[in-house]
């Protein structure tokens, strides 16, 4: 192997800044030769290491009755189900490798976060995912759009998992930079999971799945810097996916574990190899000596790092119990996969890797890992001037529009609002026999488990324009969506994933941002009980565009597990029959800030987030949870963007039914009907039940107020026609593909 | 009665066939696994859906070559009743023992969501006891879907009854604005001159379970078990 000169110059060409060579030097008492300073460079760039991070996300709440895992622990959140079940689930970004290839990009990313998920021994059976664009008339966005979502549908449907929830947002924001968050939701029987844990002196370690080529080298460094102009030069930094691969490991993983042959098992992510070897034996407090060479290759001539640092996508590294050999070799041989030793665990807190007999590396774990030798900072946070020049915002400045019919249909046809079918038809929503949202829409995506009474209640949400307008709010705002959509839904809001797309942390703008995001997210997570299990942090998300840096909207994805004890409880969100009466559960507000319609409308960007007090939306949840206990209400579905009239709308469309309401003398007319004010609920109640439904809501003391009815199609506003349900339908459900769709073909 | 339920690597709506065998239409099941060359005794064999071999040279081409694909072809010449699903249907037609073939959709994407199907006759065993004029909502989830045969064979599969189903609208109405994949006259599935061999597009597992709210599938599968069984008891005479 060529000796390759190491210095400060060749760390800082890796990512390594002079104080951290510093501390590797010191770590190793000497210097590090070229293949280990290649390993920290990946274990110590921010997607591996969350050293810019890790010291805020320590502070939000990580402990709960249900939990099992702690977020950290192991390779995704646990939480206890009942019925002996157990739920692994982890949302995880893909945003950097989709900006430059969104079809591998997006596929490679769900290929990541399933792994994450059947390492630990549960079968994957719901996935969800969070997409943010530009805006969608550019060329850009829709070839983007197009390469992620064909990306996301070929891999996860080989792959047989349904997609049963999900977002699309558009913003200029997000024009080169697009978010892509991909989450899966495993179950698995208590007591049955894999530890990602190396244990027991002499264990032969094993690499399991796909060969390993160059692809994907420096990824994590790749993840953890701005996209430029120049980024399109680092496409060998995007991995490819095959995930046929990935289906015969899930099996082959699942068919393991019963075996009890396991001791511990992790998948190879970012930084391969070295990422594997490294937290698996820093959790178990050993180390592993590795024959590189042994490692089975897809291609030639590749250099001892590559192969350490391959992304090589659906590979696993395994470590079995030492004489349980051929029974695991047995299985890999069955689903006909690769399966070979390439070292064995040793007590001492070393990784040594060698190359033909000769050592190349020799590197303390624990040195690599987060909570080990990693490095925590924290950053300098400034306050950014808008923030309060947001606050100076009045709707007292804004002209209300003559014509409210025409807002409602600009409204419905507002990428925003408009149906996500485009997309979601390209997903298979329904293998797996288990999605009770497909014919019974409901705000969250409901996912029976077979065999028992219960069904898991799942979401992802995070409206990033207001966490831009106000981070400490907005973040609450996202936690408090997650809890209402699961709440309206039937179910209990149990934990959350976090997803947290920000800018660069060395902008003090974004790390304030960042700090304020967490705090609102750590506030509104202790109110719900819903503790945060994992997740991941990616920054760096942010253009450079003609010499100017623009972030991002900082972007904390919410992905929220909810568990239905008893999934008759189901609620949905569509109005069941004619002549159901409406109310409105919270209060109309005079606020139409940070509004779709106040952005596409008025085009006015600079306002605070819309109105929200996390108590009074706790109290309203805790009203919609007895309101469908009790059987009060034919159907719930909360106000969120396009306000009360798109939630309206939403409920009348499944089964084309119209509304006939009134609004309120004291609230502007454009505010009640597309301001987003926060905590309000849309219910339907049967006139048998509405004196009793009154009665509950008064002793409950919560306020409501009677919106008018449910018609057979028609809809009107203050006896005035807004049109048809089925015309408004049209425009709603075909406004993306008209864009997406090549009229060509 | 028994029913195989064919597993090859890429199988992925295995689970789903076999959860409504079992715990809908109270049938045993045994799962085959695509390198045994044995049905186990099976009266009926099920080919499930998913992406068998990756589906990465064309859907249903590798796995028509898999060890069990010869017992099935010797057990559909014998008269056994074999049903391939999505995938299944794919390698049905790969394997040739079904007509046809299956294209990628016309929009070149993947499509899942509810559509209907009319049965075309009820003279073949798995739509006997369909209503010619009830259409079934049952959903689709494929991307290799559109199918196709010459204008010759299409003639001798309408002359013999084999034509099993076609898109529709939910009343019924065959038109291409409901034809989901630009399948050759709605065509959503087909069966063999000898009527012991079906495929179709459309997933009648996942309209099966009361708890997902249609269930319009589960009389194709009641279908078929009669003819099993009909079938059992004229061969024991």
């Amino acid at each position: 192997m060529p000796a390759q000169k190491v210095n400060e110059q060749t760390a800082g060409e890796l990512g390594i800044n002079r104080e951290e060579y510093q501390r590797i030097r010191e770590i190793l008492g000497r210097t590090p030769n070229f293949t280990e300073l290649s390993i920290y460079s990946v274990m110590w760039s921010e997607h591996a290491s969350y050293k810019n991070s890790i010291k805020w996300l320590k502070t939000l709440p990580r402990k709960g009755k249900y939990l099992l895992a702690e977020a950290g622990e192991e390779n995704a959140g646990l939480v206890d189900i009942g019925n002996d079940l157990v739920c692994a689930f982890k949302i995880e970004s893909h945003n950097h490798p989709c900006a430059i290839e969104p079809y591998q990009g997006a596929a490679t990313g769900v290929g990541g976060i399933n792994r994450d998920i059947f390492t630990m021994g549960a079968r994957p059976i719901a996935q969800l995912n969070s997409l943010r664009f530009g805006e969608i008339h550019l060329d850009r966005t829709q070839w983007l759009m197009r390469g992620v979502v064909q990306g996301i549908g070929d891999y996860g449907n080989s792959f047989g998992v349904p997609v049963v929830g999900g977002e699309v947002y558009f913003d200029p924001c997000y024009r080169t930079n697009i978010l892509v968050n991909a989450m899966s939701v495993g179950i698995l029987k208590k007591g049955e999971m894999i530890s990602a844990t190396a244990r027991g002196k002499g264990n032969p370690v094993y690499i399991v799945g796909s060969l390993t080529g160059k692809d994907g080298i420096h990824g994590a460094t790749f993840a953890s810097a701005d996209i430029t102009e120049n980024s399109a030069e680092d496409l060998p930094s995007v991995q490819v996916g095959d995930p046929f691969q990935e289906k015969l490991l899930l099996e082959a993983t699942l068919e393991l574990n019963r075996t009890g042959a396991v001791v511990g098992m992790q998948d190879m992510g970012a930084a391969g190899i070295i990422c594997s070897t490294s937290e698996m034996s820093a959790r178990g407090k050993c180390g592993m000596r590795i024959d590189l060479d042994r490692v089975p290759l897809r291609q030639e001539d590749m250099e001892p790092f590559e192969v350490l640092l391959s992304e090589s996508q659906e590979r696993m590294l395994v470590v079995v119990k030492k004489g349980r050999e051929k029974e695991v070799e047995a299985i890999f041989d069955k689903w006909d996969l690769s399966c070979e030793i390439i070292g064995e665990v040793i007590p001492e807190d070393r990784l040594i890797f060698s190359w033909h007999g000769k050592p190349v590396a020799d590197v303390p774990a624990s040195s690599l890992v987060l909570g080990g030798g990693a490095p925590v900072y924290e950053r300098e946070t400034r306050e950014p001037a808008y923030i309060k020049e947001y606050r100076k915002f009045s709707i007292d400045n804004v002209p209300e529009p003559d014509n409210l019919n025409e807002v409602a249909y600009a409204l419905v046809r507002n990428p925003n609002i408009a149906s996500k079918q485009w997309v979601y038809h390209q997903y298979d929503t329904m293998v797996r026999t288990n999605n009770l949202s497909t014919n019974f829409p409901c705000d969250a995506g409901l996912v029976n488990i077979k065999g028992t009474r219960t069904a898991l209640a799942l979401t992802v949400d995070c409206n990033a324009r207001y966490v831009h307008a106000d981070p400490y709010i907005g973040a609450q705002i996202a936690v408090a969506e997650a809890a209402r959509n699961i709440v309206c839904s039937g179910g209990e809001p149990m934990a959350i994933t976090n997803c947290l797309n920000f800018g660069n942390p060395y902008n003090p703008e974004v790390y304030w941002q960042f700090v304020q995001a967490v705090k609102g997210m750590g506030k509104a997570c202790k109110k719900f009980e819903t503790p945060v299990t994992g997740g991941n942090v990616s920054f760096y998300n942010q253009s450079v565009i003609d010499g100017k840096e623009v972030p991002v909207h900082p972007t904390p994805t919410i992905g929220m597990l909810g568990l239905l004890r008893e999934k008759n409880n189901q609620m949905t969100m569509a109005f069941k029959s004619k002549g159901h009466m409406i109310f409105l559960l919270g209060k109309s507000q005079n606020d139409i800030s940070s509004s779709e319609y106040l952005v596409s409308w008025h085009k006015m960007t600079q306002s605070p987030p819309p109105h929200f007090d996390l108590d009074f939306e706790h109290r309203l949840q805790q009203v919609v949870k007895k309101l469908i206990a009790y059987s009060l209400v034919m159907s719930a579905h909360d106000i969120s963007e396009g306000g009360l009239f798109i939630a309206l709308l939403e409920c009348g469309m499944p089964r084309s039914l119209g509304f006939d309401i009134t609004t309120d003398a004291e609230i502007r007319k454009d505010a009640f009907l597309f301001g987003e004010a926060q905590s309000r609920v849309v219910v339907s109640v049967a006139p048998t039940r509405e004196t009793e439904f009154i009665d509950f809501m008064l002793k409950e003391d919560f306020p409501f107020s009677a919106l008018g009815h449910v018609t057979k199609g028609e809809i009107r506003v203050d006896d005035i026609s807004f049109g048809f349900v089925c015309d408004m339908k049209k425009f709603y459900d075909t406004t993306l593909e008209k864009y997406l769709e090549d009229p060509v073909s | 009665m028994r029913f195989g339920v064919v597993i090859f690597p890429g199988s992925n709506c295995d689970h789903d066939v076999i959860y409504v065998l079992n715990e809908v239409m109270e049938q045993d099941v045994v799962e085959l696994w695509h390198k045994d060359a044995d049905l186990k005794k099976s009266d009926a064999v099920i080919l499930p859906g998913g992406f068998s071999y990756g589906d990465y040279l064309r859907a249903g081409a590798i796995a028509r070559y898999s060890p069990i694909m010869e017992k099935i072809i010797e057990f559909a010449k014998r008269g056994g009743f074999v049903l391939g699903i999505c995938n299944g249907f794919q390698i049905l037609c790969e394997a040739g023992l079904l007509p046809g073939a299956l294209l990628h959709n016309n929009h070149q994407k993947f499509v899942c969501k509810n559509i209907y199907i009319v049965p075309d006759n009820n003279a073949t065993p798995l739509t006997s006891m369909l209503d010619k004029n009830k259409p079934l909502k049952i959903p689709i989830a494929h991307k290799e879907g559109r199918y196709y045969a010459p204008n010759d064979d299409l003639m001798t599969m309408r002359q013999n009854h084999q034509i099993l189903f076609r898109y529709c609208d939910k009343n019924g109405e065959i038109s291409e604005a409901v034809n989901p994949n630009g399948s050759v006259e709605n065509i959503a599935g087909v069966c063999n001159a000898a009527k012991n061999v079906f495929g179709m597009m459309p997933h009648p597992e996942r309209a099966a379970d009361d708890e997902l709210g249609i269930t319009d599938g589960r009389i194709i599968f009641e279908s078929l078990i009669r003819a099993v069984k009909d079938k059992r008891i004229s061969t024991s005479n």
